[in-house]
């Protein structure tokens, strides 16, 4: 069973990035079931609904503890978090810059640099050895490159914490990026790069991202044989000596330390590291997309994976709060309007799904997505889009309203019911500028949201006439054909070939 | 074994000792297992319902169908998701009689008749569509979320069906209100809806991927008379044909209290928690526990592959039997699995990866796809651009050769260790996985306790067990390898007409 997602763009991407087959075979052994549920309005409630009796005792008092924060004269940021269920200690090192951020020519260099950046090792320690002493000890020093940073992260049992963390700094500082490594990362890209039209889930959401951002938008611009091949170690190391420096860094550890002890080793560590430039991310534009009908044709599938996709919002929009509940009555659950009416209803589809979503520093993606076998291309996509306008239409029920903030504010306590999640969110909104406080803020600003609100943002946000649908199916099954939505594009996604005619030995 | 010292359990005496002061398990009368475990570090709980039966159960000529009712089990109970329920029951057993009246129609092999069939299928619509009037979709999830639930969801595997959610802890007596409706008075509600939603789940795991396909071949191949051989999701002529009547039946056999090991894990103490589940679990009829399978996958005499060609990117796995999770051996296997698979130390990756550069990954896993019947060990690679899936049967061959005839290290073996007692410790500090450990463990070995003793099997695990155990299993007639070999298309993908 499957619950209906809320994805933004880092899910997505990691989703095409996705090639593991535990993955793959975990989808196949595993099938599951969710349902979101569309809110309910009998005619005439007749049951008793017995659930309504059974007492609901005030939620016992809690009071998470928030980290300790730290910030160096150099500019780095220190975030602690006690944490002693467990005998570990484990940490992060995020730091400004990320795939966002580098040239068009060679996309795919972030991703080479986390990857051989661990897989190389230091000047004093190659990689492979530091693979031998970490697993030796079940502990771990991961690097990975993202769309917004790049990271250094450990963990160990807390008796090797000192060795463990001597040998993250290390990494962090002296790293010896080399060749073969290089060479093993951007095999594995071209693995991805080869595989990725095999899937066509992967192929929906990734065209369905290139038309909501643009092809180009440095969000959606895919890595191909020839921007792989363009990466050098040059590249690498002059991205680590453009990005390391301390005041681009958020450091957080959590698990089971004493916090004194462990703030003068972190001192140590950092405090001696020279101030460099801050890293400033060049500014993106983001252009709505056109209302069009986008297909790929794929002949081994019998299911259509339908996209409808548009420009989302930011996470500082005042209107957050109001686009969040109309995410929950339109896909927020079991009982929302598009679960309720594409699967419950109509039996469309199993994977159905949708969300406005908000990015913290720039514009998500507003997608609503099913897939469903190849003769409801046209229906299933109608029944998706006439609830898109229903959301103008019909501003949410009183039901629908409750259910919505309900769904929100009860499961509230699930934003920082460990130590850590409440650490990642001190982190996050660190790293993005936004103030510490933004959790309470959001439980205030959902409590007061009215259904006027929802249907003012529905009205201001959603514009049929700026989306666009992305079908990936088998086009000898699907009837009636998709010309029905309108002039059908064909898209290309044919993958250039490799530079030298083929990928490198 | 210093390092076992090292790590065995330093900070709040996360042991046996301390679980067993916090973890109370009670076996009502009518059979069902309750397990609570007080972990009171957010005033939240996760609970695990684990039913002893899966898609290894299926009846014959009705795969798919331990999946399909788990489906159903999000549709409500006799109280909840209907307006009224006396009349629905009414209406529901008249889409049954509808529908048995088309189906026997639609199965005629000689003489049927279109127009007749055509009216019966009518009958069964409108039959459907009387049902319908008394629905309240989705009402049963929507109050559990409503309730503040998160991670509402379920799975079907081979061995057993699950449920689970996590939930603030003042809704624990709620929670335990909706649990017991639905295992004991489910309504098979809105069902042949929902069969298509299933048809789309197996159109979107199997049909339309070249993995799930490839899979579903391998396992029909690898198995002969186990229902291993079967597809989870079913069959599509069989999950397309299934009826409601099949899955109360289904219920009725399998959903019995004695076949379920529920846990609840969190902000709860055992002493106020049992009695609010005994109030609601304690009433559920008991009935017999279902008899064990019969049957027992026969050897395999000679070696099997499956050879797909298609426009798909090269794939290669290979699978060898090995016995249930109750084998002496078991923990032998895991430590197979770890030196091959585990981390960039493991020898797949180093070999296959690092050091030939002809996969992008290669790994080996046990109990494939299940291990409470006999399952497989299975090893797959992901070729390079270039290569092919025999240079990766090849690669494999070489690895598992070396694993027969030579001893592994003793620094492979120690870091095996070393990880299971970390990895076990780290499952700890989290109540979903706990609560699936203990209702897991309870099920498998009739007492949760087994969780901390599987170190004392690890641990016991020697040099000469992994060459044993190999010898054992990997013979060329206890193989069944798949592979997809690519074939060019016809026409060029990319939006050709």
């Amino acid at each position: 069973m499957k619950g209906p997602s809320t994805l933004n763009t880092v899910n997505l991407k990691s989703r095409l990035a996705a090639l593991t087959l535990p993955f793959l075979l975990t989808a196949i052994v595993a099938s599951a079931q969710t349902t979101p549920a569309a809110p309910a309005t009998p005619a005439k409630t007749q049951a008793v609904e017995p659930w309504k009796k059974i007492p609901i005792p005030p939620l016992h008092a809690f009071k998470p503890v928030q980290p300790r924060r730290i910030e160096l004269a150099n500019g780095l940021v220190i975030f602690l978090q006690e944490d002693h269920e467990l005998p570990f200690i484990s940490g992060s090192i995020l730091i400004r810059g990320g795939s966002r951020d580098q040239p068009a020519d060679k996309v795919g260099l972030v991703s080479l640099y986390g990857e051989a950046w661990r897989t190389s090792g230091t000047a004093t320690i190659d990689g492979d050895r530091l693979d031998d002493q970490m697993e030796a000890k079940a502990a771990s020093i991961e690097t990975e490159g993202g769309t917004a940073s790049t990271s250094v992260r450990w963990s160990s049992l807390k008796n090797d914490f000192d060795t463990v963390f001597a040998a993250t700094t290390d990494l962090l500082l002296h790293p010896a990026f080399k060749a073969d490594k290089l060479d093993l990362a951007k095999h594995e890209m071209e693995a991805g790069i080869a595989r990725r039209n095999d899937d066509a889930s992967s192929i929906a959401t990734r065209v369905a991202i290139q038309l909501a951002y643009g092809k180009d938008n440095p969000y959606a611009r895919e890595a191909e044989y020839a921007t792989v091949d363009a990466v050098t170690l040059k590249d690498l190391q002059a991205w680590h000596d453009r990005t390391v420096v301390p005041n681009n860094i958020i450091v957080a550890v959590s698990g089971d330390f004493d916090g004194p002890t462990m703030e003068k080793k972190l001192r140590a560590a950092f405090e001696p590291l020279p101030r460099g430039e801050a890293f400033q991310s060049e500014k993106i534009t983001f252009t709505d997309p056109k209302q069009s009908v986008n297909f790929v044709d794929k002949s081994d599938v019998d299911q259509s994976n339908v996209f409808i996709v548009g420009l989302g919002t930011e996470r500082s929009n005042p209107d957050y709060y109001a686009l969040s509940v109309m995410n929950e009555v339109f896909s927020g659950g079991f009982g929302s309007r598009v679960v309720q009416d594409v699967r419950t209803k109509l039996g469309l589809a199993y994977s159905v799904g949708g969300s406005f979503s908000a990015s913290y520093d720039h514009p998500g993606i507003f997608y609503v997505q099913a897939a469903t076998k190849s003769v409801s291309t046209v229906p299933a996509t109608q029944a998706l889009l006439a609830e898109i306008n229903r959301l103008k239409t019909n501003p949410p029920t009183p039901t629908e309203l409750r259910s919505a903030k309900d769904q929100v504010l009860n499961s509230f306590i699930f934003h920082y019911d460990s130590p850590d999640k409440t650490l990642q969110e001190q982190v996050t909104l660190a790293f993005y500028g936004y103030p510490a406080d933004t959790l309470e803020k959001y439980h205030d600003g959902i409590e007061k949201v009215t259904s006027d609100d929802v249907a003012r943002v529905a009205n201001k946000y959603i514009d049929v006439s700026k989306l666009a649908i992305v079908v990936v199916g088998n086009q000898s099954e699907i009837t009636p054909k998709l010309d029905t939505l309108g002039k059908v594009t064909d898209v290309d996604i044919a993958i250039p070939p490799p530079p030298h005619g083929k990928p490198a030995e | 074994m210093a390092l076992a010292m090292t790590l065995s359990f330093a900070a709040r005496a996360q042991d046996l000792a301390s679980f067993e002061k916090r973890t109370t398990v009670k076996v009502l009368p009518n059979g069902l297992t309750l397990i609570v475990c007080e972990r009171p570090e957010a005033p939240v709980f996760s609970f695990y319902t684990l039913v002893d039966a899966g898609s290894a159960d299926d009846p014959q000529g009705a795969s798919g169908l331990a999946h399909m009712f788990e489906h159903m089990a999000f549709k409500g109970s006799t109280e909840i998701g209907t307006t009224n329920y006396p009349a629905e029951k009414i209406a529901l057993a008249k889409v049954e009689v509808a529908y048995a009246a088309y189906d026997a129609e639609y199965r005629k092999r000689v003489g049927q008749d279109k127009t007749k069939l055509e009216q019966l299928h009518k009958v069964f619509e409108d039959a459907q569509a009387a049902a319908q009037k008394y629905v309240i979709p989705n009402q049963f999830s929507e109050i559990a979320e409503q309730n503040g639930a998160v991670g509402v969801n379920a799975s079907t595997g081979e061995d057993s069906t699950q449920y689970f959610w996590s939930m603030p802890s003042n809704r624990l007596e709620l929670w335990a209100y909706l649990e017991s409706q639905r295992i004991s008075q489910p309504v098979e509600r809105e069902f042949y809806k929902e069969r298509n939603v299933v048809q789309e789940e197996r159109r979107m795991r199997v049909d339309s991927s070249p993995v799930g396909r490839m899979v579903e071949q391998f396992l029909a191949t690898a198995y002969v008379a186990h229902p291993y051989r079967r597809p989870n999701v079913g069959w599509e002529s069989e999950i397309s044909q299934v009826t409601a009547t099949e899955a109360s039946a289904f219920h009725a056999k399998y959903y019995v209290p004695g076949n379920i090991v529920i846990a609840v894990v969190g902000d709860v103490k055992s002493a106020e928690t049992m009695p609010i589940l005994e109030r609601y679990f304690a009433k559920i009829p008991s009935g017999p526990r279902p008899e064990p399978m019969t049957t027992v996958e026969p050897p395999q005499v000679a070696e099997k592959s499956v050879i797909i060609r298609e426009a798909t990117q090269p794939f290669y796995i290979e699978g060898y039997h090995r016995p249930d999770y109750r084998d002496p051996d078991d923990s032998v296997y895991d430590a197979i699995t770890d030196i091959f698979s585990n981390g960039r130390t493991a020898r797949l990756y180093r070999s296959l990866v690092r050091d030939q550069i002809i996969a992008a990954e290669a790994q080996g896993f046990s109990g494939f796809p299940g291990d409470k019947y006999p399952g497989l060990f299975a090893v797959y690679a992901v070729p390079l651009p270039g290569h092919t899936p025999d240079e990766m049967r090849t690669a494999i061959h070489k690895e598992i050769d070396r694993l027969k005839n030579e001893d592994v290290s003793d620094a492979e073996l120690e870091r095996f260790k070393t990880r299971a007692r970390a990895d076990l410790l780290r499952g700890l500090g989290d109540n979903e996985g706990l609560a699936h450990q203990l209702a897991e463990y309870q099920t498998r070995f009739g007492d949760w306790r087994q969780l901390f003793r599987e170190l004392d099997k690890i641990n016991a695990v020697n040099k000469a067990d992994i060459r044993r155990v190999a010898n054992k299993i990997f013979t060329d007639s206890n193989r069944t390898s798949a592979r997809i070999e690519f074939v060019a298309p016809q026409h060029p993908t990319g939006g050709a007409k």
